[in-house]
This record gives C-alpha cells, structure tokens and sequence, in this order.
C-alpha cells in the first residue's frame, strides 16, 4: 500500500484514501473545436508512461476532496513528493533536492 | 529437434531420461537479420514461428532482454476465451481460439489446453442485461456462448454458492464452453521450440537500448545490450515496454502502464471443474492440474512498472472468491506475484503497422493478452511479412485514437480492467 502525503492536510495517510487521476499537467485547450484531430488525439490519448519519473494527479477522496500533484518513480513506486494544483512543474533541481 | 510421442518418450524412460537434447539453441546475434521481434514472451515467439513457418522468414531474431516468457506471459492466469463483444474482437479473440484448439499437435508440444468452459457470472439486473447482450452478440458472431440459469450454474460448478442470501446473489451467468485454460511457460516454450527448429534465433538476456533508422526513415537496425543488430524490419511485442520502445523510434503512444496482480492457494484435490469470472465482486478463479486455485485481481489504480502491488487489493479479490465460493474460506494461499500491463484507453490491442516504415507494433493488449497468443503472432507475422494488416487486424491500428474509430472493449470484454 502506497504512502500518500496530502499537500493540503499536511499528513501521510494510506492509498485507499486516495483516488489516482492520470497524468498531470496535461491542459485542456481552451478551445477544443479549433483542434485539429492530431492535437485532440494527443490532448486526450498520448501519455507519456515514463519508466522512471512521473508527474500525476491524486485526489484524496476520503480525506479533503481536493486534487493535488505528485512526482513518483514509476519502478520503486516511492513518492519524490506532493505539490497542490496549479503549482508549477517541479525542475529536476527540485527533484533532485527532494530525493535527498 | 527430438519429436515429441510416445516411443520417444518409452525410449528415453528407458534411457533412464538422459540424452534429451536443447529443446532450442542459444545462439550469438548475428549482424543483420530479415526481421526482429523484441519481446520474447507468448506473442513474440508465436509471431517468429508463424513468419517462419506461413511466411517463409526465418532469418528471424527474438530479442528478450530477461527470459523467455518471464514477462506477462508467465505471470497471467491462463485464461482463454472470446465472448467479446464488438464484432471487432470477437473475430480477433475467436481466431486465437481457433489456432489454440489445434496447436499441441501443431506444434508437438503439450500445452496442457483444457477446454474446460469460462462462465461470467451476473449478480445484478445490470449484469443479467450486459451479459444476455454477450450472448446474443456473440453467437451472432459464431462465437459460443449460452446462457444459464443459477441452477444450471450450480450444476456446472458444484463449488459455486447461489444462495440468494448472498450479499451479491447469483442471478445467472454466461457459459463459453470452449473456453478454458493452458499452462503458460509451455505456450512460450513450445513455440520457441518450433520456430527455433525452422531457424529463427531466440537471443535472450539481449535488452534493445535503442532504435537504429536510415536516412529515408526506414528502420537500419536496433542497439542492444549484445552489440548492434541490422534489421530490415522490426516488430515491438513488448507488453509493459511498448510505449518506450516506440518512443525509441519517436512515435508517441497511446499506452499507460499498470500493475496487475495474481496469486494462488496451496495445492488441493480436484475441486474445481471450470473458470469462474465475475465483474461485480471482481474475481476470476480456475484450479491448475497441479491442484493450486490460481486467482486474478484487478489493475492497480496507478501507472507502475514496479510488477507487484499492495496487499488490499488481494484482500479484496480473496473477499470476493470467499464471497462466491465459502468452501474455500479456510484455503491458505501459496504465493502471489505481479505484471506490468500495458493499457490502451479503449481496452483494446494494436497490431499494426507504425508511423516508421519497417516498424510494427502489436501491444496494448492491457490484461487480457495470453489468450490471444497464437492469434496475435499469427497476424502480427501476417502484417510484418506482406506490410499490411490481415483482414482480422487491420481495424486495430494506432491511428483509430486520430480518427475515432475506437473499439471499446472499455465496458464491454465483461471484465474490469
């Protein structure tokens, strides 16, 4: 069972409080009609599924009911760390910090 | 290659079992091969033998970066059918269910196939509904598939409670009589026995690092672990590692990841007769003939490659079959283990050609691969050989997520994924 550390409550708590959203920082256009179907595909279907470093979505369903981010190692599983929504893509100098 | 029958198998008893041959050599990569398949697990090795064997390729190489069948080959549940839905895949799942029912004697190997019958439970009114829609659709298809009364289902499979005090009563199930079960490693050692003795190299501990192309775009090759390999074609049937693979040669993906987890109990007497699958309380269970229950869960909720999972979600797949079948309440379980499934977002597999010329791909088969095994190499060797899909595979390409064209197994293939 997965660690998650809520960026809003402040606390660890176990993964079945959470719910998994799919990868982050993934925009939704601001004006799907002008798409063309390539951009849509890639809007809605093509991920990145990194062996390694990940960037997603968490919502802590049975804890705050908000939406946070997260970086994890998808081979160890073990969270870098959480962030709230809307907070900018953490650098590779952030991460690595993190790590250490 | 010693054919496998009976006077060999008396002869060499008499031997006292010594002098059995490689059943398949191990040879260096050579420079340059016609065609490489990376992945050698069940669909990549059924694609070198039918290249080799339909096709006439057999300067064929399996590239395996761990073992053969080591992969999602080895850690599924055995499972086969083809009660899909979408005429799409019910002609897919139904052309492995026909190769699968000749090829012990095809390929002379015992693949232990046991047409023992898969029934899909209903627990609901909803369940009832969706899965008399199956049964429909399928036999509209040709495909097998009956409906069946709890009492009917009780009798199929004794150990089954149908009491409808249950917290999810059995109200009816689907029955696929041809469905059934074969033991895995064999599936990847039979055919790596059969296309090696047609002359296709089976490399493993050989990881491709990288995708070599020309200067017009065609694939030159792959960079590996063992050197530098030149292929005029290569075909990506690497599960878990499609998305990497393909982004080796820039082609982003459509796949995501996740775990899946499975486990068996301690080995016990003949007890139960079939496969047993159910949505609702989430739960597939079948006995192995070495006696073990052998019991699949559901995907994790997460994108890992990590090949395990956490311990609720086996608690919760034990809760369900406790649920259906209170004789086993008491079971120990031996072992459990995790895959790494790659998911597309209609649930549905590719095998196709891709963007680069040379490059093919069949992957994305999420959980539900092995049962397709002969079927996926035999058109995967199909579409690589002639450069183009079968009639059976060509609507599942990678550009249906451009145009829409989904197959929606999401709901549909009546297990969650």
């Amino acid at each position: 069972m997965l660690l998650i550390k809520c960026p809003y409550c402040q606390q660890e708590r176990a993964e079945v409080e959470f719910s998994y959203a799919g990868e982050a920082h993934i925009e939704r256009p601001s004006d799907p009609a002008a798409l063309s179907d390539a951009e849509w595909e890639a809007y809605l279907f093509l991920r990145s599924n990194p062996r390694g470093t990940h960037f997603e979505r968490w919502y802590h369903i049975h804890g705050c009911g908000r939406y946070f981010n997260a970086v994890r190692d998808t081979v160890t599983d073990n969270f870098v760390r959480t962030y709230p929504a809307g907070m900018p893509r953490p650098s590779v100098h952030d991460i690595d910090d993190a790590k250490t | 290659m010693v054919h496998f029958s009976l006077p060999t198998l008396v002869g060499k008893a008499f031997g006292k079992n010594k002098g059995w041959p490689q059943q398949w050599s191990k040879p260096e990569p050579k420079k340059n091969y016609d065609a490489i398949i990376i992945g050698g697990g069940g669909h990549g090795l059924s694609a070198a033998y039918y290249l080799a064997k339909e096709h006439g390729v057999s300067n064929v190489a399996v590239l395996e970066k761990g073992w053969l069948g080591g992969g999602n080959t080895g850690r599924n549940t055995t499972i086969i059918r083809s009660n899909y839905l979408c005429d799409e895949s019910a002609r897919l799942y139904d052309h492995a269910l026909g190769l699968w029912e000749g090829l012990s004697q095809e390929i002379n190997y015992n693949l232990m196939f046991s047409q023992r019958g898969v029934l899909m439970l209903a627990h609901t009114v909803h369940d009832v509904q969706v899965l008399k829609r199956h049964v429909h659709a399928n036999r509209l298809n040709g495909v097998d598939n009956e409906w069946l009364s709890p009492d009917q289902a009780k009798a199929f499979c004794p150990p089954l409670n149908i009491s409808p005090k249950a917290r999810y009563p059995v109200l009816g199930a689907a029955l696929q009589k041809r469905g059934g079960v074969a033991r895995h490693d064999a599936v990847a050692w039979g055919y790596a026995r059969a296309a090696a003795a047609l002359g296709v190299d089976i490399i493993e501990q050989c990881e491709v690092t990288g995708i070599r192309r020309g200067a017009d775009g065609r694939v030159a090759g792959v960079e590996t672990t063992r050197g530098s390999i030149g292929a005029k074609k290569i075909a990506i049937s690497a599960a878990a590692h499609s998305s990497i693979l393909l982004a080796m040669a820039g082609i982003r993906a459509p796949i995501e990841t996740f775990p899946l987890q499975a486990l068996v109990s301690e080995p016990i007497e003949p007890a139960f007769p079939c496969v047993v699958l159910s949505n609702t309380v989430h739960a597939y269970i079948s006995q192995s003939d070495k006696g073990e229950l052998v019991i699949g869960s559901g995907t994790e909720q997460y994108l890992s490659y990590s090949q395990g999972g956490p311990l609720h979600s086996v608690e919760h797949t034990v809760a369900a079959i406790c649920e259906m079948f209170p004789i086993f309440t008491r079971l120990r379980m031996l072992r459990n283990w995790g895959g790494a499934v790659d998911m597309t977002p209609d649930r549905s597999p590719i095998i196709a050609k891709t963007p680069v010329p040379g490059l093919y791909l069949n992957g994305g088969w999420g959980s539900g691969g092995f049962k397709a095994t002969p079927g996926a190499g035999h058109l995967l060797a199909w579409t690589v050989a002639k450069d183009e899909p079968h009639a059976i595979n060509a609507p599942f390409t990678l550009e249906r997520f451009r145009s829409g064209r989904l197959i929606d197994e999401a709901a549909a293939a009546a297990v969650a994924h």
